[in-house]
């Protein structure tokens, strides 16, 4: 189930370093450019990639994240649209894992059997929804994990000792450490205190452990890359690709100014050899 | 959709994991779990604390001035009768939840909240408003405590529902417009939501209405039921006996939940809630999550929402800044299921046609958002013997609504 990701996980460690995880808005500024940009991050230096699906209250994430998934919408991004973005990706690539991630509501909509099956045979490998905690497990992430769709979750500051078997449980491919309390592209996380929070979860599990929210730079994902498996940047691609729009859509240097980026944090998370 | 089984009591939900049948849950960030749990558990402890019931049935009458009286809309009841069929024309009473400290019912769930948030420690209370009734509510305890308050507020509301801005920056409130989607109550919600996640430790998150990730809809609802409460024993004084029929508005839908959860298993009374219509439902441009929307996933709990085929949050529309919201509580969409109440709906103009005929006719200028109500509940008595006795929510007083009003009728002040 998890083999696509499992392998990257392995070939970065084969490699002495941590793995870079990318994310993108799906159809954002539009499902042509979207594309071309998620073909391009493989070889700008993305291990994985998460693709948005666009949710018009995504209360998880700050304005640039928000901005990029209403961009998307009145691109006329929608589920379907971004499950066939996948697709069309994998046609071209076999080996890299894209996660989808976003908010409960639009799955729900599209119907929880169909958005699987469809999202699977797509190739995609995993999911991360913000809104549904283990609480919720029965909504999506028990079908995914029987449809043979990785689930992975979130683990915050303030899931403590007593809390994290229960968000580890169902949990596939890798664990998404979230380095602050709070949205998206907000704050720059206390590194000393990601680094020994990676240290925690990793006493209650064997999986990878990747983290995100607030990294920005290749110092930043340097940083990060000394104690997590993977080092994931969403917002800082995401307004990268929006200072390179031209009124609103795409630019000369759209493509470019994501991968340009994605060059830098791969360099900063390759600057830490691990054992 | 299968048709949801009748259960043995409509007032035993919601279940230990927050769902009312399929509706509420907990659809929240990881982040928030452990702070909901901790919640929850404070607020079981103070449910079981006869100390905590104390303290808030005393600020309940000394500060808030309950219980609102329950008044025999006279002259209401005379206008419909004159329009009635020989013989019809309920006879209607209104519960005057807008004579509470703060002019709405809002404050009977603040003041439960603000308690607890006390007990609890935190110091640092966030609230989201669209009206602005929560939002002054809110601000009115946190003064009377010396509690730092935090409004959230869509800009379009900050705009047409200034007198509750000022009041709320008066109360030393902080107001924050929220300038994303439609700028109205749900943008408010998630900027509410996102300042929870990220000030997780110190702050305690108001929530205005019975939505929202559990325990929010069985709180809010457990601290709006003293309405039901009084309204028993204030019609047995009067009366003798219980009412016939309970109407309320329904944005969220706290005043209508805590009008009828106490009356769900009196198999007898019929109970009506009222959507907004806005300009009317064929029109799109409406906030009727039950009549005009489908069940979704939003704030924390499944409930009946308006959107797109896609799931995309579409924008709801009221002239009501009270009842602009797409979705509605969870136990609403619930007992609508099973069918225990009728969900019907009014448009603004005949909102906007009942603020005046109460205004004229009982000397009371309601708001907006009970409005709706009065529309239909005009409707409905003239249909009904005169022996049918029935009960408004007047859930609010329209002092806030004035220029809106003046606006629509007359270009503006």
């Amino acid at each position: 189930m998890t083999a696509r990701i499992d392998a990257r996980f392995a070939k970065a460690r084969a490699e002495g370093r941590a793995a870079l995880v990318t994310y993108v808005m799906a159809g954002d500024p539009d499902p042509e450019t979207a594309l071309a940009v998620i073909r391009a991050l493989p070889a700008a230096g993305a291990d994985i990639i998460e693709v948005g699906l666009p949710f018009t209250d995504p209360m998880a994430d700050g304005p640039a994240i928000q901005a990029s998934g209403l961009r998307a919408l009145k691109a006329g991004q929608d589920t379907a649209g971004t499950i066939d973005l996948v697709r069309r990706f994998r046609d071209g690539d076999a080996h890299t894992p894209i996660i989808l991630m976003g908010y409960f509501n639009p799955i729900y909509q599209y119907g929880v059997e169909r958005f699987l099956a469809d999202a699977k045979a797509a190739g995609v490998d995993g999911l991360i929804v913000v809104d549904l905690p283990p609480e919720e497990d029965a909504e999506l992430c028990l079908p995914a994990l029987e449809a043979g769709l990785a689930f992975i979750r979130l683990a915050t500051p303030t899931t403590d000792d007593k809390r994290l078997p229960a968000v580890l449980a169902n949990t596939a491919g890798f664990v998404y450490y979230v380095s602050i309390t709070g949205i998206t592209g907000a704050a720059t996380p206390d590194f000393g205190k990601v680094a020994s929070a990676v240290e925690r979860i990793k006493r209650h599990t064997d999986l990878p452990v990747v983290v995100g929210f607030g990294v920005k730079t290749g110092a930043h994902a340097a940083a990060i890359a000394q104690g997590a498996d993977g080092v994931v940047v969403g917002t800082a691609l995401v307004s990268a690709l929006e200072r390179s729009l031209v009124d609103g859509a795409a630019g000369p240097g759209t493509v470019e100014a994501v991968t340009g980026l994605v060059g830098e944090l791969a360099a900063g998370v390759r600057s830490v050899a691990k054992g | 959709m299968t048709a949801p089984q009748k259960p043995n009591s409509f007032r035993n939900g919601p279940d230990e994991t927050g769902h009312f049948g399929m509706f509420g849950g907990r659809f929240v960030a990881e982040t928030l779990m452990p702070n909901i749990l901790e919640l929850e558990a404070a607020y079981e402890a103070a449910k079981a604390d006869p100390e905590f019931e104390r303290e808030l049935r005393s600020y309940a009458t000394h500060y808030v001035g309950r219980p609102s009286p329950l008044y025999y809309a006279e002259r209401l009841t005379e206008h419909v009768r004159e329009t009635a069929g020989a013989g019809q024309g309920a006879k209607i009473y209104l519960k005057r939840d807008e004579l509470n400290h703060t002019g709405a019912h809002k404050v009977n769930n603040v003041l439960g909240q603000i308690l607890l948030a006390r007990r609890m420690g935190k110091k640092r209370i966030i609230a989201e408003t669209g009206a602005g009734q929560h939002g002054v509510a809110t601000a009115t305890l946190c003064a009377r405590f010396g509690l730092e308050c935090i409004v959230y507020m869509g800009a379009v509301d900050v705009e047409r529902q200034k007198p509750n801005v000022f009041r709320m920056e008066m109360l030393g409130a902080t107001v924050v417009p929220c300038q994303s989607g439609s700028k109205t109550l749900k943008d408010a919600m998630n900027e509410a939501l996102r300042d929870w996640v990220t000030n997780v430790e110190t702050t305690f998150y108001c929530i205005g209405t019975v939505a929202g990730p559990h325990p929010y809809p069985a709180m809010v609802r457990d601290f709006q039921c003293v309405i039901g409460e009084e309204v028993r024993w204030q019609m047995q004084e009067a009366e003798g006996r219980g009412p016939d029929s309970l109407i309320a508005a329904i944005g969220g839908g706290s005043n209508a939940i805590g009008l009828f959860h106490p009356f769900l298993d009196d198999e007898n009374v019929e109970i009506y809630g009222v959507e907004a219509a806005g300009r009317g439902i064929d029109t799109g441009e409406h906030a009727a999550s039950i009549t005009g929307g489908k069940p979704g996933v939003l704030h924390g709990n499944r409930t009946y929402l308006l959107m797109d085929g896609d799931g995309q949050i579409t924008e709801a529309h009221s002239i009501s800044a009270g009842l602009d919201y797409p979705g509605i509580g969870p136990e609403h969409s619930w007992l609508a299921d099973v069918g225990r109440v009728t969900y019907t709906s009014a448009t603004d103009k005949e909102a906007l046609d009942a603020f005046q005929l109460m205004s004229k006719l009982e000397g009371i200028i309601p708001a907006l958002e009970p409005s709706h109500a009065i529309a239909k509940a005009v409707e409905i008595a003239a249909g009904k013997p005169r022996d049918h006795i029935m009960v408004i929510n007047l859930c609010g007083r329209g002092d806030k609504d004035i220029f809106t009003v003046a606006e629509h009728l007359r270009g503006g002040l």
